[in-house]
């Protein structure tokens, strides 16, 4: 039985007790739901790019090296990891450890950003465009900068809500519910990522 | 003037009080999985069965992170399969299009009533 379940025994949820559904308080569930139908936009992208690649004999192949995308996945995952200990600092009360960890995440959304950019230019520079590529189905380019922009578009958020929520935590205007609803956003960023590398870069690689 | 509910003290059941070496242990995992994805790709199989093993990695691990790192596990057991359940549906929902998509693989036209059964 989990602590919500003992919680929920003593204090039975309901209109009149004033207990959220679920036990969840207001900014947590509306995190939550946005997470599913952000979850569900992601889930459309990925389908729409399987259905175009499972339906293409001709589709490209174009990434020769992992180097880059390994690199962006393990700073991503990491950033995931010093954000949680930037939400378990600012559960227990730890302002600044709070803020430094939360720092630490930004800038390895900032570095992720960076090299997912330099990644895009690379590929522009082949020859690569929304409607263009020199290696086959020319839907490519539209399905690889839709879905990993969409995924950049993210990353780029989160850090700008990392920067404001942590600077604002540690002013004491936020608290720590805020901090851990925005670190439960930027795990979904992760989370999306974990998909994402596989089908688009993985399954593309050159032979 | 209307209220809203104040719902501002009720806690959160997922309380971060887990031991930093429980969130190093998911952490790591998560990374050798990820690096499992990056074997399964050089791996000596068809692109079909390199899809299902990387599949299959990628949801261990989505459901890693969500329920240790974003804390599902600890919230209440309804809320969990709330999640689970609603999201799972609407992620299945989405696949009926395979079916066309082999029809293209394969040059397929698209299907045609026979002369007669449909009125012009």
């Amino acid at each position: 039985m989990s602590h919500a379940d003992q919680m929920l025994q003593a204090h039975p949820p309901g209109m009149t007790t004033g207990i959220p559904p679920f036990s969840i308080p207001a900014k947590k569930m509306a995190i939550w739901l946005f997470i599913i139908a952000d979850a569900a936009t992601f889930a459309a992208c990925l389908v729409a790019y399987g259905f175009l690649r499972n339906g293409s004999p001709n589709w490209p192949r174009p990434f020769h090296s992992i180097t880059n995308v390994a690199a962006m996945t393990f700073i991503l995952l990491t950033s995931s990891l010093t954000m949680l200990f930037g939400v378990r600092a600012a559960k227990a009360g730890d302002r600044s450890g709070a803020f430094r960890w939360t720092m630490i995440t930004a800038v390895g959304g900032v570095i992720f950003a960076l090299l997912h950019i330099r990644e895009w230019l690379e590929l522009i520079g082949e020859g690569m465009s929304l409607f263009h590529n020199p290696w086959g189905n020319p839907l490519f380019g539209a399905s690889f900068f839709s879905i990993t922009g969409l995924h950049l578009l993210h990353v780029t958020g989160g850090v700008i809500a990392l920067l404001a929520v942590g600077i604002r935590y540690r002013g004491g205007r936020y608290q720590a519910d805020d901090l851990e609803v925005t670190g439960l956003y930027w795990h979904f960023v992760d989370l999306v990522w974990m998909f994402v590398v596989p089908f688009v870069y993985l399954l593309n690689l050159a032979q | 003037m209307i209220k809203a509910p104040d719902v501002q003290g009720n806690e959160s059941a997922a309380r971060y009080t887990d031991s930093l070496r429980k969130y190093i242990v998911i952490y790591l995992c998560l990374l050798i999985l990820a690096a499992l994805q990056f074997v399964i790709a050089y791996s000596n199989v068809d692109t079909t069965g390199k899809f299902a093993r990387m599949l299959f990695v990628a949801i261990a691990e989505a459901g890693l992170a969500l329920l240790f790192f974003m804390h599902l596990w600890a919230e209440r057991r309804a809320f969990m399969l709330f999640v689970v359940i609603f999201t799972g549906f609407v992620l299945i929902a989405m696949q009926y299009s395979w079916t066309d998509s082999n029809r293209m693989d394969v040059g397929a036209p698209y299907s045609q009533p026979k002369s007669g059964t449909v009125p012009q």
